[in-house]
């Protein structure tokens, strides 16, 4: 586990960083709900009713005047997009780094099977993912004792699962896709995570490209679905969970060959 | 028993030419310069055998294990010093000595603290800080630290300085006399003269010769320099003329009677008859001229 380690404390500052910023902002959309919510009233019919804009954000399909569906919109993204760019640049420096870097030729001439190196970084990805997500939940948890409101605990949960599941797919595609390059292209990851953004709005939009709801994390995250539903869309986290192993199966299959660059 | 064999090796990275049918042999306990200029190869072969780039074709041994299949057993054995050595910046000399001793499961510190004092390098140091030089000598205590049988060695002495490069040779035939083999790359003859037992040249991807050292060195070729005359004699076997005002010098391949019948008609000031060094025996090599 030299490797696992070894990338935790490579990871550290960077973690920290992401961590501190995500959970802050959290804690801030958190905190200010009492006041929202004293003016909420009628934003909640205003915010229903913006047609096209509504739709793209789920707005028409929950309360937004609810404690539940303030975080789902509000709070959730914050964790959503933040979670899904932090998990890009994880997944895309993994491998390519060693190589733009130039520690490639050091790590490489070690006695350790590329498949382990594989592994270990792999772990310690979803390690750095896991320990942003803890921390943003415990937060959660913490401010909403603070301001003193109801929760429906098993949607939150829901919630901040999906969005744990959704923040280890984008690590698990861009990671398969770092093994294939030899320069860490950080622009390419963040380019991806905010394309499967916007790919879930405009699937909201229109219905003849609800399919792109299969193709992008963001769907099966829908906070409006899960609040409704209780539950996450289990073909769209089908849909997600196989291209997170296609990533993971290219990368062990692409950095076992490769030849690596000087 | 050949610790480094290899049979036709052949590297193409797409349509560029990296080796070609490289066959090579390295004995246990030999002290092995490979030679060429640069883009030869020289690295193209080191990295195949290591198993950081696979072979388009042909095959690589190391203790008689196959490079590609065998990578872990065959690394736990080997010291390997790149010919750019790059470490993960932000840490301290000490650390990387630490992680590369903990990824070959080895402690190595007893030998980490007198490799490093003899080369006089700070492990307090953060690495991006350091001079190549330095960068330099964090590299050979990575590879020598864990005492491997085997030293691969990618132009070792590049951004050193003259005292430390005697340093580095004399630990270097240290471990040679206590039986551990070295293959080092250089493009520098004089120190593979100097300290390797065999030699290989390799020139647009093709090993052209291999040798003990002495050996290649003795062709037969004298240098010849004469003074005092306006054209030079008719003779068979002289190449490499170069004139500079009345001096003549020739590299002569041929019988030495037949030389020296033709200077006595001459009216030579000064002769000097010598051994060609291994400099011009390389230059032949490298630049590619026809005998």
């Amino acid at each position: 586990m030299t490797i696992f380690f070894h990338e935790l404390r490579r990871g550290r500052t960077a973690l920290i960083i992401w961590t501190a910023v995500i959970a802050f902002m959290l804690a801030v959309c958190l905190l200010i709900y009492p006041q929202m919510s004293t003016q909420m009233g009628d934003i909640s019919a205003m915010f229903a009713d913006m047609g096209g804009f509504s739709q793209a954000f789920g707005l028409d399909k929950i309360n937004f005047g609810e404690f539940i569906g303030y975080f789902g919109v509000e709070c959730a993204n914050i964790l959503g997009i933040g979670g899904a760019f932090f998990a890009a640049i994880l997944g895309m420096s993994a491998l390519a780094k060693e190589e733009k870097d130039k520690t490639a030729e050091f790590l490489l001439t070690h006695p350790i099977s590329r498949k382990s190196i594989v592994a270990q970084k792999l772990l310690a990805m979803a390690a750095q993912v896991l320990i942003l997500n803890l921390v943003c939940a415990a937060v959660t948890v913490l401010c909403v004792l603070a301001i003193g409101v109801s929760v429906p605990v098993g949607t939150l949960t829901l919630l901040l699962v999906a969005y744990l599941l959704m923040q280890f797919q984008v690590a698990a595609v861009t990671f398969g896709i770092s093994a294939f390059i030899s320069r860490g292209s950080l622009g390419v990851g963040i380019g991806l995570a905010a394309m499967f953004y916007f790919m879930n709005i405009i699937a909201n939009l229109t219905s003849s490209v609800a399919f792109l709801k299969y193709l992008t994390p963001f769907g099966y995250t829908e906070s409006s679905d899960i609040i409704l539903h209780v539950s996450i869309d289990s073909a769209y986290l089908a849909a997600g969970m196989a291209m997170a192993t296609i990533g993971i199966v290219l990368a062990f299959a692409k950095y076992t060959k490769k030849d690596i660059a000087s | 028993m050949n610790v480094i064999e290899t049979h036709k090796l052949t590297k193409y990275y797409g349509k560029s030419r990296g080796i070609i049918d490289v066959t090579l042999a390295v004995e246990e306990g030999d002290f092995f310069g490979f030679i060429g200029p640069n883009g030869a190869g020289k690295s193209t072969t080191i990295r195949t055998l290591l198993g950081l780039i696979s072979p388009t074709g042909g095959k690589a041994e190391i203790f008689g294990l196959d490079a590609q299949r065998n990578k872990v057993a065959i690394l736990s054995d080997v010291g390997y010093l790149p010919g750019e050595a790059a470490f993960y910046s932000g840490m301290r000399v000490k650390d990387i000595l630490n992680l590369s001793a903990k990824l070959h499961k080895k402690d190595c510190q007893r030998e980490a603290d007198i490799l490093c004092q003899r080369m006089q390098l700070d492990t307090q140091k953060k690495v991006e800080t350091l001079s190549l030089g330095n960068r330099k000598k964090v590299g050979i205590v990575c590879a020598l630290q864990h005492r491997p049988n085997l030293y691969v060695l990618d132009e070792p002495t590049s951004g050193l300085d003259p005292l430390m490069q005697r340093e580095f040779y004399m630990i270097l035939q240290e471990r040679n006399e206590e039986g551990a083999t070295i293959f080092l790359s250089s493009h520098v003859l004089s120190e593979v003269q100097r300290y390797c037992k065999h030699a290989g040249v390799i020139r647009e991807g093709k090993l052209l010769v291999t040798d003990r050292v002495e050996s290649l060195g003795h062709t037969g070729t004298k240098r010849v320099s004469l003074r005092g005359i306006t054209e030079l004699p008719r003779l068979d076997g002289v190449k490499d003329v170069k004139q500079t005002g009345d001096t003549w010098s020739f590299l002569f391949g041929g019988k030495s009677a037949e030389l020296l019948g033709a200077l006595s008609k001459l009216p030579i000031e000064d002769v000097n008859i010598f051994e060609p060094d291994l400099e011009e025996v390389f230059m032949h090599y490298y630049t590619g001229e026809e005998n």
